[in-house]
């Protein structure tokens, strides 16, 4: 039954994205390794894990799109879920520094040497494994967004209430995660990685890698939600979001769909904060700041919510921007990112691509009634149920 | 008997007669002060008991010096002067009047040595001078630094100060200096239990601190009625510190209360989420920061008042932000609260970067009136007066905006809309022009806030980052819709705050807070104070 819920993720517009994405995975990595220095077609090293960043923050907008755009529960949290997944990564990756630090001590990471830990806390066993990371990267978004959704949605905090007690959450966490005494480096979070899975993070090959893993899980996140969009389930979760009580008085437990949606979007936001960290080289505090969560949002509402696509597109195009504001005009990016936020919520309601397939739409309907003005017979095709 | 202490009650004899009959055995201070450098020890004693005997007041400041080896006399010219290191050279102010006489190398200069006994001599005439001082201000000041030294020393002088004061006041703080001179002495148990019965009784932490040095080397016989002491002291600071800290409280709550009584207005009463409600407040901060330029430059004599002509002004200029903010954006998206979120939010963004392009990114200074500055004591507690006025500032506009929204056509009107907007229409209620105004008032408060704010923290672009989820968890926690709740949320959760600070610290106080907020959404989704309704989506 699985089986056949994700083939169906299959038909349409859905296999090309998964085709371009793994094309990428491939191309990118390849053009930056086999081809000679300065050819015009090769990647540049600095950009490989830049797109690499792209690729995870264009995971974290799909993850958010599910809740917000699917199921209209507008998260400004989905950062908290992203920084745990990375810092559960950054943990595997500071015990792989083992006594290359600083001062040498095979167990304790440098920070904790310096604020004088004598032992390693309880929370950091296990995170010399991989497979143990791997878990946790997982678990800890999964059952925190669990937890919290099943308070939250039992209680029937919904709309706005919900969006500012999502905020909460993470800036309670960010004040939380600068304590020093909180053990996981406090203001200056976790740096100076040395290798991944035995392989240097520096060398290009392992950022090759890195890249590809991030483009094949992106892909993998897409049929994932593309599966759960087209399924029964996916029809229950846009009518809950757009008449909630009607739903429930059908008989549906809402509660239960939306427990479910945003669950498996924290999930995915942890995947791609996994992702992120060994490419980015730093986890600290900073990625729980309120405002890092509301631009993820900007970048789901750029491309598109409501559409798969959308937030893809609407990540790397925003970001793509922000790197080059900074570069040229730093001082005019707030400008830029704020007029977007007014811009688009005013005049792109349904975000880039929302607003193209509706000029698509509009396209086609116009040639119907042209053509049925020259007289031909052509069946008036169904427009599709978005 | 002790010499000085002979020679100490001569002087207070003398310094006695002299009060009965001033003027008739003053000798001439300047004559006094020129005879310091000459002849041995014993003759500089006399001379520094003749000029406390003058009762001049300039001869304190002069004795101080004399007592910390500052004192020299110029070679050029035989004049006695103070002189301060600095440098290489001694920056030199003339002995009695303070003039300042330029610098000089210690070539210039020879020094009036003291010794032990000259120290004790200038201790006790400068207690004298002060403690008899006619004025009780100087009085209670010697008093008060007795009480700090407890120098067993200056017993016989304080007796005897004590014996001719008449001021309540500066009489409390004779006895008290007094008691924690006996509790050092080798006076008997009697005398030694009532010293320390009136140092519990005065029950601050100076006493505090003389109890404690007292217990270790106090006889065994004492050490309970000391015990007591302390017990009772410490006892009393704890209320006096629960006290203190519901004054904190309130004085944080009243901050809270001000930056989230306009947002009450927008997101309680309209139903509006405005982020950019901070970056409001953050104008109204840089109009007083502009007005204080203006009058910095052009008026300094009115700076008193400026924070008088920042009000209205920030207010002004907040308000029509605020409308052209309603009119331009706000009201395409009425209906969809999540997008009014996002464009108010790229709003702010835009208005921050504004305020770092004209004003730059660093704190501006924004001063404080001087009816703003300092502090005053009630009895255990200190209190400031900005927090002070801050407090009553906020109670002011609250009771304002409540009779705004309660007694005038536009309040009416205002809660026509809220209720409903349709029906409102219908009864010919403009309900456009009501939006704009009612949002105009939410930012034009926010713009007041934003001035009282200016007092008390670092006017920078970030100012209302800062504010604005605090100022949304008040609103949140108070209950949607309802001002009351706003007062009472505010007050609650700024108490909490400072409650909760001394056991867990400041960041883990907020973060128990922000959880609380959190679980208490979770029984009450609508706050503490919830509109009643039976509407299925409200």
């Amino acid at each position: 039954m699985i089986t056949k819920t994700l083939l169906r993720a299959f038909d349409g517009k859905a296999i090309w994205v998964v085709a371009i994405l793994i094309a990428i995975a491939v191309a990118v990595p390849a053009s930056n390794l086999y081809l000679p220095v300065g050819h015009p077609l090769r990647v540049p090293n600095h950009f490989v894990p830049l797109l690499g960043k792209y690729l995870t923050y264009a995971m974290l907008a799909l993850a958010l799109d599910l809740v917000w755009g699917y199921c209209g529960i507008l998260s400004l949290g989905h950062g908290a879920f992203f920084a745990f997944g990375g810092y559960a990564m950054g943990m595997y990756l500071m015990r792989q520094i083992g006594d290359r630090g600083v001062y040498a001590n095979p167990v304790l990471p440098d920070f904790m040497v310096f604020l004088n830990y004598q032992e390693l806390p309880w929370f950091w066993y296990g995170f010399d494994m991989f497979w143990f990371a791997a878990i946790m990267v997982v678990l800890v978004p999964g059952v925190l967004a669990f937890v919290f959704g099943w308070f939250a949605f039992r209680s029937r905090v919904t709309g706005v209430y919900l969006s500012i007690i999502t905020q909460a959450m993470t800036y309670a966490l960010l004040l939380a995660f600068f304590r020093n005494d909180m053990g996981f480096g406090g203001n200056n979070g976790l740096t100076d990685f040395k290798d991944i899975l035995g392989a240097p993070l520096q060398a290009g090959s392992t950022r090759a890698a890195l890249f590809a893993a991030s483009a094949i899980a992106l892909a993998l996140s897409f049929i994932v939600c593309s599966a759960i969009v087209r399924s029964k389930l996916g029809k229950v979760l846009v009518a809950v979001r757009d008449a909630e009580s009607r739903t429930r008085f059908l008989g549906y437990r809402v509660d239960n769909y939306k427990l479910f949606a945003f669950t498996a979007s924290a999930v995915i936001a942890g995947i791609a904060g996994a992702l992120y960290v060994p490419q980015v080289g730093i986890i600290n505090p900073g990625e729980f700041a309120p405002a890092n969560s509301i631009e993820i949002v900007i970048w789901t509402a750029v491309g598109g919510r409501g559409t798969l696509i959308g937030p893809i597109v609407g990540a790397v195009l925003v970001n793509a921007g922000k790197s080059w504001f900074t570069g040229v005009f730093p001082e005019f990016w707030l400008f830029a990112l704020g007029g977007l936020f007014v811009a688009v919520t005013l005049f792109l309601p349904k975000g880039i691509v929302g607003a193209l397939a509706q000029g698509w739409t509009a396209l086609k309907a116009q040639r119907v009634s042209a053509q049925a003005e020259d007289g031909s017979d052509a069946a008036p095709e169904p427009s599709p149920a978005e | 008997m002790h010499p000085t202490r002979l020679i100490s009650k001569l002087l207070i004899a003398l310094a006695l007669l002299i009060a009965v009959a001033p003027g008739a055995f003053a000798q001439d201070v300047e004559s006094l002060v020129s005879a310091l450098p000459e002849g041995d020890y014993s003759d500089r004693e006399k001379v520094i008991f003749d000029l406390a005997a003058t009762g001049d007041e300039r001869v304190a400041g002069l004795l101080n010096a004399l007592g910390e080896g500052d004192l020299y006399v110029r070679e050029e010219d035989g004049r006695v002067i103070v002189g301060k290191r600095s440098g290489r050279n001694y920056t030199l102010t003339d002995a009695l009047t303070g003039e300042e006489l330029g610098t000089a190398p210690s070539s210039a200069l020879e020094k009036i040595r003291v010794n032990n006994r000259l120290r004790r001599a200038v201790r006790s005439a400068i207690g004298q001078l002060t403690l008899m001082s006619p004025s009780p201000s100087v009085r209670l000041r010697a008093a008060r630094s007795l009480l700090r030294n407890a120098d067993p020393d200056s017993l016989e002088l304080l007796d005897t100060a004590l014996a001719a004061e008449t001021d309540p006041q500066v009489k409390t703080m004779m006895e008290t200096a007094r008691a924690g001179i006996i509790v050092k002495t080798d006076a008997g148990i009697e005398e030694k239990v009532a010293a320390i019965d009136l140092l519990a009784a005065r029950g601050d932490r100076e006493a505090l601190a003389m109890l404690t040095g007292a217990r270790s080397s106090a006889a065994p016989e004492l050490q309970p009625v000391i015990e007591r002491g302390i017990a009772g002291i410490e006892r009393e600071l704890a209320m006096w510190d629960g006290l203190q800290n519901v004054w904190y409280g309130l004085s944080l709550g009243s901050v809270l209360l001000l930056a989230a009584i306009g947002l009450a207005i927008t997101f309680g009463v309209m139903g509006v989420i405005n982020m950019a409600h901070g970056e409001i407040v953050m104008l109204g901060a840089y109009t007083t920061f502009a007005v204080q330029q203006v009058i910095r430059t052009s008026f300094p004599g009115l700076f008193d008042y400026s924070l008088a002509i920042a009000l209205p002004l920030a207010f002004l200029v907040t308000a029509l932000v605020g409308i052209a903010i309603e009119r331009g954006i706000i009201r395409w998206l009425y209906g969809r609260p999540l997008e009014t979120l996002l464009a108010t939010w790229g709003l702010s963004l835009i208005l921050q970067q504004t305020v770092r392009t004209i004003f730059g990114p660093n704190n501006r200074e924004v001063g404080n009136p001087s009816w703003m500055s300092g502090a005053f004591d009630l009895a255990g507690l200190s209190i400031t007066w900005n927090r002070l006025w801050i407090i009553v500032f906020a109670l002011v506009v609250f009771a304002v905006l409540l009779a705004v929204l309660n007694r005038t056509p536009l309040g009416l009107q205002m809660r026509a809309v809220t209720q409903n907007r349709r029906m409102a229409s219908s009864m010919g209620i403009r309900t456009p022009w009501v939006d704009a105004m009612t949002f105009g008032l939410g930012s034009g408060i926010a713009g007041m806030a934003g001035v009282a704010l200016s007092q008390i923290d670092n006017v920078s672009p970030n100012l209302g980052q800062s504010y604005i989820i605090d100022s949304f968890m008040v609103v949140v926690f108070g209950g949607v819709g309802n001002l009351w709740g706003t007062l009472v949320g505010a007050l609650t959760l700024g108490v909490a705050n400072k409650f909760l600070e001394p056991y867990a610290g400041a960041v883990l106080a907020k973060i128990f807070i922000l959880v609380f907020i959190i679980l208490f959404i979770q029984r009450r989704p609508r706050g503490l104070f919830a509109l009643k309704g039976r509407a299925v989506d409200a």
